[in-house]
């Protein structure tokens, strides 16, 4: 299995406080990734490292590297925004923009552009409309979401259901081609039938992309990823196959945690 | 608090309903092969109402663990002790069976007299009974260790089978007046060998749900050559019921 990310001791501090404490970790293509752990203990620390996020909070120091296609994503050398855009990453609430259902999806692209090799340089040019016409409908068929909308995509993306939302968020995240999503407890916000089919998307998803989700659901780690890490107080204790920590933990903690007994 | 007190509470019921049909599935398997050695056939009630406790109990433990299961999502140790639980109640059930089978094979021992003394079928009772109670002591202590050396004693109790066998077989071929006898008899052993390998499965699952590791299959063959496993082709359900 080829690994897409990897982090190599990997340190966060918030001021004092030391939010990660070395954590080494592979990350493998094509798979969804769990991240489980109690509150506080790093868990959205550390996926916000992985797209650069933490950069954005005052007083956030990182140490160690992460490396994606072989490349540090903390180097100075490294452009952010290419970062976030092959690294997506979608939020706990739905967050669509204040824009109609279209508008939400093509912002991304139209921000991009489309990147072509002219006279031996490659250079961005602006999509045509029928560029986006065909990366918002893709987009949409993608998160499950075309059907639901396809007759109302002037519509505002806030008139949408939760759910609907939601979808609408992974879809503006797959509309500039990523390579990696990370999740940050995407369902929490969710009922159980739109959680059920942000989860089935997700396991479709790793066909195209490696997920990585944050959760504080442990059946819904276990029900739709195929590698899940436990941290606490901002170590990594444990990672393993989903079944072997779920049937057989190594580690008395990952017991405790996840049969409820702790945390 | 302490977390999930609810869930706690109903695993220790669970333990409780275990031990419980434990002993009683133990007493009766007992009960019945002392009918048989000690002449008492007084005890064949007591060994039916054992039988039925035994078997109302594996209802009722069936039940709750699926109730754990749906309404509390139990993982990693105590999904291995719910699965371990939902196997084991069948396997004392058995020996509930067994007892009842052994209890009512004889109807009328006068004729068994002619035998000697059975010392032996005692002896494997004894055997087996330490078994039985020690596969399920392995349970009650959590003990691998005592859960992964069961087999070593089954192999025992397998030798004595064969030689009581041979025993009885003489006797018949003696007198065939003693065949019908004879053959109960041959069945009691028969019985007790089967509890004990109950015991052992028994002991399989109590190592599985301590350590997470199945028990070593090179273990349960002991020193003895098995024959290789046939292998079945499984048929395409749809050619069977012409499903397109």
């Amino acid at each position: 299995m080829t690994t897409a990310i990897r982090t190599d001791d990997l340190h966060v501090y918030f001021d004092k406080n030391h939010a990660l404490k070395g954590v080494s970790m592979d990350i493998e293509m094509n798979r969804v990734t769990a991240v489980i752990g109690p509150s506080g203990c790093g868990k959205s620390t550390f996926i916000r490292c992985i797209n650069r996020m933490n950069d954005l909070i005052p007083g956030c120091m990182v140490k160690g590297k992460v490396m994606v296609d072989g490349e540090d994503i903390n180097d100075d050398e490294i452009d952010v925004v290419n970062v976030r855009r092959r690294i997506g990453m979608v939020f706990q609430k739905p967050n669509p923009f204040p824009k109609s259902i279209y508008e939400n999806v093509a912002y991304g692209p139209r921000l991009h552009g489309v990147a072509e090799m002219a006279d031996g340089r490659l250079r961005r040019r602006k999509h045509t409309k029928k560029d986006l016409d065909e990366i918002v409908e893709h987009s949409l068929k993608r998160a499950a979401l075309w059907d639901e909308v396809k007759d109302r995509l002037d519509k505002s993306g806030t008139s949408l259901s939760g759910g609907q939302q939601q979808r609408l968020c992974i879809a503006r995240t797959l509309a500039v081609n990523p390579e990696i999503i990370l999740f940050d407890e995407p369902c929490s916000a969710l009922d159980p039938i739109a959680t059920a089919k942000i989860e089935d998307l997700l396991v479709d998803l790793k066909k195209d992309y490696t997920v990585v989700i944050v959760t504080h659901s442990m059946q819904q780690a276990a029900r739709i990823s195929d590698r899940t890490a436990f941290f606490y107080l901002g170590d990594l204790v444990e990672m393993g196959d989903t079944k072997q920590i779920f049937e057989r933990p190594q580690k008395e903690l990952t017991e405790q945690y996840i049969t409820g007994r702790m945390g | 608090m302490t977390p999930r007190t609810t869930f706690n509470h109903e695993m220790e019921e669970l333990s409780k309903e275990i031990t419980e049909m434990a002993n009683a599935s133990r007493t009766a398997f007992e009960r019945s092969v002392q009918m048989i050695t000690d002449m008492d056939f007084s005890l064949r009630e007591e060994v039916r109402a054992l039988d039925k406790l035994v078997y109302q109990l594996n209802e009722q433990i069936d039940r709750h663990c699926l109730d754990i299961i749906a309404l509390h999502s139990p993982v990693a140790g105590d999904l291995r002790l719910i699965s371990a639980c939902l196997k084991m109640v069948e396997d004392l059930n058995r020996f509930g069976r067994y007892a009842t089978d052994i209890a009512e094979l004889i109807d009328d021992f006068e004729e068994g007299k002619a035998f000697k003394r059975f010392e032996s079928l005692r002896t494997m009772s004894c055997l087996v009974v330490g078994i039985v109670d020690d596969a399920v002591y392995s349970f009650l202590q959590r003990d691998a260790e005592k859960a992964s050396h069961l087999h070593e004693r089954d192999d025992a109790v397998d030798a004595l089978y064969d030689s009581i066998f041979r025993e009885i077989l003489t006797y018949m071929m003696e007198d065939p007046r003693k065949i019908t006898i004879g053959i109960d008899l041959i069945l009691v052993a028969r019985y007790m060998e089967r509890v004990a390998d109950h015991a052992c499965n028994i002991g399989e699952y109590v190592y599985y749900m301590v350590t997470g590791e199945r028990l070593d299959p090179k273990l349960r063959t002991g020193s003895v050559e098995q024959p290789p496993c046939r292998i079945f082709e499984h048929p395409d359900p749809r050619s069977e019921l012409d499903l397109k």
